[in-house]
């Protein structure tokens, strides 16, 4: 057996003696990892939320062997708690699996599971960036949906080879001849070459794993070159600092050699390399091609980022490959700590849970309501609701959030520009020009007897429209731009609910334009809370300021004194509810003189109320904070 | 005895005082709305004998208190019990523990047991009290209560009470069912002001955990709505004060003279005695109950011991917390202790204060509004 030590030695699916694939005996040096880059393919499985991603990758590792029955569950790659309850990907995943071709070689594959969901395509941006090909994944029954297409084009500008697959084909309503149709006519080529599988059943992955060997492009980078690889993901291990996701595109690199980060200029020395299956295997080294791990026992995120460029220190590149543009986040919301004591606790936690998720952007904010705490921004809602989860949960902290707002911009009568994140940052009508909102692309796929529906809903949340194409008799894309704030909301359960579920939705960020926006403030007990404040259109405050007033006076418990609830623009009040007071709080007798459960049951009542927020002398539900989330629904 | 039931003076003497409570458990049925401990004598038959025997022999197992001020039977239906037996718990007491001049000897009574001949041999052994469970005087409502007299038997046993020579005879009334119209209120507050008690208990229905009412409602039957219940409350308060009637508690009115010893030294934070079925016991410093099963407590007692099922040990601070907790109860507020100043100087008790909830005058806080009382002492428990 040879033991490779060099770039262009023995490659290991050759030698026709060895054990049976992948039986690797235990301590066997790292080189027998090496390949050909001829023998590896980089790809990332692409396709709209749930439409089997996840459940594919199963299949793959499954049938190449990586994963032994007995580990095997389903949606292995969604390793995190809330993945799995949701049953949703949230954080791509990337995990190497060997598979001996038909043609009797053995391939290295790299595979990237990547998340559905609009909020994460981020995510899938960047894992585009560390592959040659993409399986682009669509469900038979549902056909092409908003994130099939937004993803498809990702990959192809990307210059990525596209495998389409058509998946759960065991689905009785599958109806792969349509579907091949769709996509073709989308991205071309021959439907009769589109593959069909059921990643549940397991039938076509045979198929597809030799089309993935024999239809995309194997890597061509320089494998004797000097090193450039791309930091295409990070995690944080508290054991062993940042772990970098990297793809090698020239050179290789070993532990002990001494990297450098482009982009931050850091020299580290490489404590470890290797592959994840997915449990890490450290292999001594990755060269030209690979896709795999590196660690450096570095703690400071901020000295390897994602994107960034890994050469060597010794003989560094000229040129950076192309990076990531930072994520941008599309939604802020003030997060409090209940108990004003958790506030440090608060920022730990945040600094930790950045680690693990760079897209999390936050910084200390001060409500005259809620006390300390932060704005932070999300990429979408779902992600604002999973930050705030993972925060409770894995940090046990009790927060209040603050309704989501969009980032506007306000242009002052002194010829000044200033960036508004949080309503309250509004400055007085006296002194304001004009306030500018953030636009959107959007594309919609709905059956074309929805295009009506959908039309409808798109002009009440003043949406303009643009082009509209027939994907087929049946499937309509049409394009609107949108003021981001229409969208973020309630948008896409309205668009769900009206189209029976069958229309989806993708939006990219588009420019500024002017809007005629006000800022509603909200009043308890005649004082502004400026948590609850916000900034809507003109033409929609009075029912906003209407519907808010109403939701708060449903939640705002009766308590001791009258509680005036008032919406106002300005100094102008425009909507008026009052909570009254609570009139009986009292039991009649002390049974038989039992003081101590008395005193228990009133003790136990107060814990209760420590669920509450105090506003001024108002008891406020930590829930209402977000109410103007849920009340264009009703 | 003429002092008003309201008065600081007597509030603070109460709380010296000493007194007894005796529980008797035995109901001819439980009705929809009770928790009570009680035993139901339609589906089990109790020895009475046996139980009051096992008063007596707790009795003796207790010392180092007295006299007393007052002596309570609750219950249950204490007047399920014969006269006799009344007598020799009332005697076994007085000698244990000697009486005070002036001590109340009260009894809680329902109208379907009473006659003259009960009345006068009550008195006969010292009854000084009757509190008779009437609930309302429409006879709809006395049904849906499960109640088994009617409006002519409160009458009756009233007026013979006051023929038999109690000294102050009391009238108990529920309000605020669902069922319960306000004209059926105002109607029943007629008619027990028609017969000039000496004093009135009104307790707002409650639904507790684990009774027939409570299965009710989560069936679908309407709750007792608080609001309505505040109402018929101020409707009750209209009618008394005119008619010389003074609270001196949430829920207790009397004439002057005519308040309720027991019930103002529990609030006042006194000690008691208590003996019987999971009766309460408080001595400085300590709070004890005993079994709420009568199988387990008679076993105990009849085994010599004392059917203690918990105790608690109150720190001097933990003391006063209670004092407060229950003086914020009476009209006549509590002394401002220093648990009491630390709660008005919080933010809460301020809060409190400048709603005008609370009152401070005179070294002693109370609540403006009695039936806020729960929601001041929560406040002020959680600070203090
Ligand atoms: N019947 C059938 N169901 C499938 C098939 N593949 C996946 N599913 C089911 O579809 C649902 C979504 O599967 P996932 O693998 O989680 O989908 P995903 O694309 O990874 O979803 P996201 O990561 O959230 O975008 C699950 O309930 C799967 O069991 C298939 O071939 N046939
Ligand atoms: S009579 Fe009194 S103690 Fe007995 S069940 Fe009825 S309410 Fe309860
Ligand atoms: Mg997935």
């Amino acid at each position: 057996m040879t033991h490779a030590t060099g770039p262009d030695l023995v490659i290991f699916g050759q030698e026709v003696d060895d054990p049976p694939f992948p039986a690797f005996a235990a301590g066997e040096p790292s080189g027998r990892h090496r390949m050909d880059q001829a023998r590896i393919r980089n790809f990332s499985i692409i396709a709209h939320i749930d439409h089997g991603k996840s459940t594919l990758a199963d299949r793959l590792l499954e049938r190449t062997g990586a994963i032994s029955e007995r580990d095997m569950r389903a949606q292995l790659l969604d390793e995190m708690d809330l993945e799995r309850e949701r049953g949703i990907t949230i954080k791509a995943n990337a995990v190497r699996i060997d598979y001996r071709s038909a043609d009797g070689a053995v391939y290295e594959l790299n595979l990237i599971d990547t998340p559905g969901h609009v909020d994460f395509s981020y995510e899938v941006s960047r894992s585009l960036e560390a592959c040659e090909g993409a399986l682009l994944l669509v469900d038979a029954s549902q056909g092409i949906e908003a994130q099939t297409l937004a993803n498809a084009y990702m990959a192809i500008e990307s210059g990525l080879e596209v495998i389409p697959v058509i998946n759960k084909i065991d689905l009785p309503a599958a109806d792969p001849e349509r579907v091949a149709l769709e996509i073709t006519s989308v991205i071309g080529g021959d439907p009769d070459e589109v593959l069909r599988v059921s990643a549940k059943s397991g039938a076509g992955i045979d198929e597809l794993l030799e089309a993935i060997v024999h239809r995309l492009p194997a890597p061509s980078g320089d494998p004797g070159g000097t090193l450039r690889a791309l930091v295409f993901d990070s995690y944080y291990d508290t054991y062993r600092g940042v772990v970098a996701l990297i793809r090698v595109v020239d050179g290789s690199v070993s532990t002990g050699t001494r990297i450098r980060l482009m982009a931050t200029g850091a020299d580290l020395v490489v404590d470890e390399v290797g592959v994840r299956r997915p449990a890490i295997e450290p292999t001594g080294n990755l060269s030209a091609g690979s896709a795999g791990y590196l660690m450096t026992g570095v703690k400071e995120i901020d000295l390897i980022r994602v994107g960034d460029t890994v050469t060597t220190t010794d003989h560094p590149s000229d040129t950076a490959l192309a990076g990531y543009a930072e994520p941008k986040p599309m939604v802020f919301s003030g997060l409090f700590p209940t108990d004003g004591d958790d506030f440090e606790r608060l920022r730990e936690a945040l600094d930790k849970l950045r680690l693990n998720d760079s897209s999390l952007v936050y910084q200390a904010e001060t409500s005259r309501a809620l006390g300390f705490g932060f704005r932070a921004g999300f990429l979408g809602l779902l992600h604002m609701e999973i930050v705030r989860e993972r925060l409770e949960r894995e940090y046990d902290l009790d927060l209040v959030a603050t309704a989501p707002s969009v980032q506007y911009v306000a242009n002052t009568a002194d010829g000044g520009r200033k960036v508004i994140q949080s309503p309250q940052d509004l400055p007085d009508a006296g002194s304001l020009l004009s306030v500018e909102e953030p636009y959107v692309k959007v594309m919609i796929i709905t059956p074309s007897e929805y295009i009506g529906t959908v039309m409808e809903l798109v002009q009440g949340k003043r949406g303009e429209m643009g082009e509209m194409t027939y994907l087929s008799p049946e499937r309509v894309e049409l394009h609107y731009r949108m003021p981001l704030a229409e969208i973020v909301f309630d948008f896409f359960d309205q668009l769900k609910s009206r189209t029976r579920g069958y229309a989806s939705l993708d939006y990219e960020p588009d420019d500024y334009r002017a809007s005629d926006l006000v800022r509603v403030d909200i009043l308890l007990n005649s004082q502004p809370v400026d948590a609850f404040s916000t900034i809507v259109h003109k033409d929609k405050a009075y029912v906003y300021g209407r519907a808010m007033v109403t939701k708060l006076r449903e939640l705002i418990p009766r308590q001791l004194f009258d509680v005036p609830i008032q919406a106002a623009i300005g100094s102008r009040i425009i909507s008026r509810e009052t909570v009254k007071a609570r009139r009986k709080d009292v039991t009649a007798k002390c049974y038989g003189g039992d003081i101590t459960r008395k005193r228990k049951l009133l003790e136990r009542q107060k814990e209760g109320k420590k669920r509450m927020k105090m506003v001024g002398s108002v008891e406020v539900p930590q829930d209402a904070f977000v109410a103007a989330l849920r009340i264009s629904e009703e | 005895m003429t002092v008003a039931p309201d008065d600081p003076g007597l509030a603070d003497e109460a709380h010296d005082w000493k007194s007894a409570y005796i529980h008797v458990p035995f109901c001819r049925r439980r009705c929809p709305y009770c928790d009570f401990a009680i035993v139901d004598e339609s589906a089990t038959s109790v020895d009475h004998r046996r139980y009051i025997d096992a008063v007596l022999a707790e009795i003796e197992m207790e010392d180092g208190i007295g006299p007393l001020d007052a002596i309570n039977f609750g219950g249950g239906t204490p007047s399920r019990l014969a006269t006799a037996m009344i007598g020799d718990v009332v005697d076994s007491l007085a000698q244990r523990f000697g009486r005070a001049k002036d001590a109340e000897i009260s009894i809680e009574v329902n109208p379907e047991d009473w006659s003259n001949e009960y009345g006068a041999e009550l008195v006969a052994h010292g009854v000084t009290r009757v509190s008779i469970g009437a609930q309302s005087f429409d006879g709809e409502i006395l049904g849906v209560l499960g109640r088994l007299h009617g409006p002519p038997e409160i009458e009756r046993c009233v007026e013979s009470a006051r023929d038999v020579g109690v000294r102050s005879v009391g009238i108990d009334l529920i309000f605020g069912h669902a069922d319960e119209s306000d004209h059926s209120w105002t109607r029943s507050i007629d008619r027990a002001f028609a017969l000039e008690p000496d004093h009135v208990s009104t307790y707002a229905l409650t639904v507790e955990r684990g009774t027939a009412l409570a299965a009710s409602i989560e069936a679908g039957a309407q709750a007792p709505d608080p609001d309505t219940q505040a109402d018929r409350y101020q409707a009750f308060l209209d009618t008394a004060a005119p008619r010389g009637l003074a609270r001196y508690e949430v829920s207790n009115h009397a004439k002057s003279g005519h308040a309720c010893r027991y019930n103002l030294a529990t609030w006042a934070h006194a000690e008691y005695l208590g003996f019987g079925l999971a009766a309460h016991d408080h001595r400085w410093g300590t709070r004890a109950r005993n079994h709420r099963r009568l199988d387990r407590y008679l076993e105990a007692v009849e085994a010599g011991t004392r059917p203690r099922i918990a105790t608690e040990t109150l720190s001097a601070s933990e003391q006063e917390r209670d004092r407060l907790m229950l003086g914020l109860r009476l009209a006549a507020g509590t002394p401002i202790t220093s648990v009491a100043a630390t709660f008005l100087a919080s933010d809460g008790g301020a809060r409190m204060a400048e709603h005008g909830l609370v009152w401070e005058r005179d070294g002693r806080i109370g609540v403006t509004n009695l039936f806020l009382a729960d929601a001041v002492a929560r406040e002020a428990l959680a600070v203090a």
